[in-house]
């Protein structure tokens, strides 16, 4: 491993979200009179952070690579939906609307990952587009199928143990979700030739195109990913709470790209981590759901967040500029 | 007889209605420099985005060890050990030298079933291969490209490119954002690649660089071939006047002075 000395530690792309992590929670202990015991027991932060985190990591991933996806915003209703329709309304096997639910956020993903890769127009055009449509989609479908924008479901109790549980009467099992799927990310990023190929691309597609890499399979595969774990919040969701709405989600697009540019992926792709995108959510939903156990108005976690992320964007740019200009072993 | 290692033959690349190329045959040997000299705009680039199958030939045959050749992709080039440095060498910033260095060819070593990037060997080696052409103060392989020299780029990414095998170096223009120093470094990592055996083409518009590591000179002028001959067959004079088109730098000079004489307003002001 890395010398852990303090200097090579802040050139880690998370550096600047362990600091923002600490100064949020040391802002509202000292001015907001949390807690901190209590703070970090609660639930209410760490299933938002769950749920969010689990989008966050793939678009993350896609920022490194250098795209964006914000169809994310259209594809957690659309997730929940999908099952509560095809297991609630028309009470098929749960196993297919799971299918039915991961598959269409496959489809979306496989849609916006080869409009991206064979056209010259942005991601955040394309996902824009998707997005929209899918909204679209998701509204008429449910008023035509089932005559409403709100669809009840029932899930099996084995469904409901893997997706859909509290754990301890407040714990989403969505936690253990995004604990395994940051888990795995951090291996796959960061131990494993994928994640060399995949900073590579970041940095430079067409050096990395040359230099051998399926540039634009890994670009389709990570545009897969973000929809369908987008899809599978969804799921989950309505898993837990027996019913699915057209509506929500459209948060996710601002809340995930604010915890991964806090968590020091730079915007343009070619840097960042799994560690510092999964600290940028805890950061995140430290701020917007801790503001209700302090003393302080809740409207100001808006100006919380702005403020958070221009000083977290300040420092990331201050490390990455560090890491660029230092040498570890430089000798006299 | 031996085959040059890399020949083209009437080879002619038009983007359109715009003509590019025309009609270029040259060779280059094994063990060689092959300088490529030609003002902005001459073609130069074209040329070897050409042989490194970025482009294809609208006309006209590449030959590589004597055998017709035909790149539908850059991969297929670098496989057959044509790889390329652009001017600003590393190309990957934010990425540490042994990442970099092993982009798509990983070195992994088992990890259960897990194939796990091996960070220790691919510093090692990467340190190790540009130290060997002489750049000594490259020791840590978590250094981050964009942190290095531009020389040390360069040097790195030349290192990389014989490490991996190639036979054809294509350096484009690597000595133009360089100063004197750092320029002359690259100059002899050149040579040093060319005593390996590789065959250099080397870009510049810097005929001082060129006269210092060149066996065989090439000039373009507006995509055509305008010269081609072996060192000590051109002064220094007669290569810049044909690297400004025929026209001789004297007359230039000549214009200059007269544009000058007669001036008496204030002098230009530099573009802000
Ligand atoms: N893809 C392209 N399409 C059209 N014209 C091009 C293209 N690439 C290069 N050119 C033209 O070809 C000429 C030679 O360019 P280039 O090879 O870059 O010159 P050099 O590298 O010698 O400065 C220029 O006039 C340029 O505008
Ligand atoms: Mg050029």
């Amino acid at each position: 491993m890395t010398i852990l000395s303090p200097v090579s530690l802040l050139h880690r792309p998370q550096s600047g979200a362990v600091l923002s992590l600490i100064a949020v929670l040391a802002f509202f202990m000292l001015f907001g009179g949390v807690d901190i015991g209590r703070f970090l027991g609660a639930a209410s932060w760490v299933n938002f952070a769950a749920n969010l985190g689990i989008v966050a990591l793939p678009v993350g991933l896609l920022m490194i690579a250098g795209e964006l996806d914000i169809s994310i915003g259209a594809m957690i209703p659309a997730g929940s939906m999908s099952i509560a329709v095809v297991s609630g309304h028309y009470d098929l096997p749960i196993l297919v609307g799971i299918g039915f639910a991961l598959g269409l956020g496959a489809v979306v993903g496989l849609i916006n990952g080869i409009l991206t890769v064979r056209t010259s127009v942005p991601s955040l055009i394309i996902t824009l587009a998707t997005l929209v449509a899918m909204q679209g989609i998701v509204l008429s479908a449910s008023v035509l199928l089932t005559g409403n924008a709100s669809v009840p479901l029932d899930a099996p109790a084995w469904a409901k143990a893997i997706f859909g549980r509290l754990i301890g009467g407040n714990y989403q099992i969505i936690i253990l979700w995004w604990i395994g799927l940051a888990a795995v990310l951090y291996v796959v990023v960061h131990q494993m030739p994928f994640g060399n190929r995949l900073f590579a691309m970041g940095g430079d597609r067409a050096s990395a195109r040359n230099a051998g890499i399926a540039t634009d399979r890994m670009t389709i595969g990570l545009f897969v990913l973000s929809a369908t774990s987008a899809s599978f919040v969804g799921m989950c969701g309505a898993i837990l709470f027996n019913s699915a709405q057209v509506s929500g989600g459209m948060n996710y697009i601002f809340n995930a790209v604010v915890s991964i540019v806090v968590g020091g992926v730079l915007l343009t792709g070619g840097f960042g981590s799994v560690i510092g995108i999964v600290l940028g959510t805890l950061t995140f939903a430290v701020v917007s759901q801790g503001i209700y156990f302090t003393d302080i108005d809740r409207n100001w976690s808006s100006l919380i967040i702005g403020v958070m992320l221009l000083v977290a964007v300040w420092m990331n740019n201050s490390f990455r500029t560090m890491a660029l200009t230092h040498s570890p072993k430089k000798k006299p | 007889m031996t085959h040059p290692v890399l020949e083209l033959r009437n080879v002619s690349k038009s983007f359109g209605p715009i003509d590019v190329l025309h009609d270029i045959s040259l060779k280059v040997n094994a063990g060689e420099v092959l300088c490529l000299l030609g003002d902005n705009g001459a073609g130069k680039s074209t040329l070897i985005m050409t042989l490194a199958g970025v482009h294809k030939p609208t006309t006209g045959e590449i030959f590589m060890d004597g055998e017709g050749i035909r790149f539908d992709r850059p991969k297929d080039a670098a496989d057959r050990g044509i790889a390329t440095v652009h001017q600003f060498g590393g190309t990957f910033p934010l990425m540490s030298i042994g990442r970099s260095f092993f982009v798509g060819v990983e070195p992994v070593r088992k990890f259960g079933p897990l194939r796990i990037f091996d960070r220790k060997t691919a510093n090692q080696t990467a340190v190790k291969a540009v130290q060997e052409f002489g750049i000594t103060r490259i020791d840590d392989g978590d250094r981050l490209i964009g942190g290095l020299s531009g020389g040390e780029r360069q040097a790195l990414a030349i290192a990389r490119a014989v490490h991996f095998g190639a036979r054809v170096l294509i350096l484009d223009e690597p000595t133009a954002a360089l100063g004197v120093k750092q320029a002359s470094h690259v100059l002899r990592i050149v040579l040093e690649a060319k005593k390996r055996g590789i065959a250099v083409i080397f870009i510049t518009h810097q005929v001082t660089h060129a006269m210092a590591v060149g066996d065989h000179f090439a000039v373009l002028i507006r995509g055509a071939l305008a010269a081609n001959f072996m060192r000590g067959e051109k002064s220094r004079e007669e290569i810049t006047d044909l690297m400004a088109g025929g026209e001789a730098l004297a007359d230039l000079g000549a214009e200059i002075e007269s544009r000058m004489g007669p001036h008496d307003g204030p002098p230009p002001q530099p573009a802000a």
